[in-house]
């Protein structure tokens, strides 16, 4: 049973083991396409991070007080993105009132996340592997941080080789790609300390 | 219209390949392609969605209020995927079951939404539907290149039969997340080779 997984274990494993992007491969596009700068590429991961823990606690609760009471199960993905898209909005609307310095740094990223492959992802897996309350939380927590991880550690590499001299073709994404994978395979070193599926 | 077809097959399958040129939909195609079976699914899938999404947001382009064009491109695509979802656990569940939130995750594949706003929106129906449709032959195409290498070298089968004549060790990293990185990479590279000989592409 998945309920019986302690959190922190859960929010371990999505930060090392079952990293978002490194083995889940979601949020690719903005990873890959914003990651030439070290400092925007930080500033879009704290973003993920931000939107991924609203969104998961409150498509928790959706699906928990709406969708199964109901019995609307087949119209989750619909309501699970206009959700995103709500909240994202919502996030973006509070902070330009509260938080304006914030709202200049991030601002320019929060629509984007609305498409990003990762935050539908982490509320669909934690559909799937059935977690409860608090798990989620950390579930959510633990993705956007090790989506946030490995943004920036792409991004800084990228931008020490950013003077290096490529083959040809293969400079921008064919590069990142490349990194990528150095980089995942370097992850699957932690894979014995922790396994969630 | 016959030159045109022949433009949008040529331009959305090859020239201007969405995952190897446009670098769009990389979640999906890495993710499950450790399996030539589940590629073929998940490109028919996102065939399926792209052709019908297009179609319906051209039928619609000139009733969509402009700024609330993307909820509404959106809504149209989650439908469409609903659709493929429940096809999916009504006909194949042990599929539907290994590409798990994948399916669900067609919604926010940036190619769906690419050829909306970069072709449906301003295009008639027909040949909007005929670009979704060759979009998603042209991302099909790259999962199973992807998947052929990756099932093959990793499990010695093909589509699920044992093809492994020469009798080599199977390679278990191509199976794992690492190969796709580096197929696609390598793929990148060949592609905007021929493409762009002497200039890369800057992101």
């Amino acid at each position: 049973m998945t309920t019986d997984i302690n959190p922190l274990v859960i929010f371990f494993a999505s930060i090392l083991t079952s990293n978002m992007i490194l083995s889940n491969f979601l949020g690719m596009c903005s990873y890959i396409s914003i990651s030439g700068e070290y400092k925007t590429a930080s500033s879009l991961g704290k973003s993920v991070t931000l939107v991924m823990v609203f969104t998961t606690v409150l498509n928790y609760w959706v699906y928990k007080l709406v969708i199964v009471p109901l019995g609307l199960e087949y119209l989750q993905y619909i309501l699970f993105i206009m959700i995103i898209a709500a909240s994202v909005q919502i996030i973006e609307m509070a902070m330009d009132r509260l938080l304006p310095d914030l709202h200049v740094k991030l601002g320019i990223f929060l629509p984007l996340i609305t498409v990003n492959c990762a935050i539908l992802g982490t509320t669909l897996f934690m559909v799937i592997r059935d977690y409860n309350f608090v798990q989620s939380i950390l579930f959510g927590l633990g993705s956007g941080l090790g989506w946030w991880l490995a943004i920036s550690a792409l991004a800084a590499i990228r931008e020490k080789m950013a003077k290096t001299k490529l083959p040809r073709g293969l400079e921008g994404p064919g590069i990142a790609f490349i990194i990528t994978g150095i980089m995942a395979l370097a992850f699957i070193g932690f894979s014995g300390i922790f396994t969630i599926t | 219209m016959a030159e045109k077809i022949k433009e949008v097959i040529s331009r959305n399958v090859w020239k201007e390949n969405q995952v190897l040129r446009q670098i769009l939909g990389i979640c999906s195609s890495l993710a499950v392609t450790n399996l030539m079976t589940n590629s073929l699914v998940m490109g028919l899938g996102l065939t399926f969605v792209t052709a019908f999404s297009s179609l319906t947001i051209s039928l619609l382009r000139n009733a969509i209020p402009h700024r609330i064009r993307m909820i509404v491109q959106t809504l149209i695509i989650a439908a469409y995927v609903i659709l493929v979802d429940i096809f999916l656990k009504a006909n194949m569940t042990d599929i539907s079951n290994a590409l798990g939130p994948y399916v669900g995750l067609i919604i926010t594949n940036c190619i769906i939404m690419g050829r909306a706003e970069a072709y449906a929106q301003k295009n008639p129906p027909l040949i909007s539907m005929l670009d979704g449709f060759f979009a998603g032959i042209g991302y099909t195409v790259v999962l199973l290149i992807i998947s052929l290498f990756r099932e093959y070298l990793g499990f010695g089968t093909i589509f699920g039969f044992d093809a492994n004549f020469l009798g080599f060790e199977t390679w278990t990293i191509m199976v794992m997340p690492p190969a796709a990185f580096f197929l696609i990479g390598a793929l990148i590279w060949i592609t905007s080779n021929i493409f762009a000989p002497g200039k890369g592409k800057k992101s």
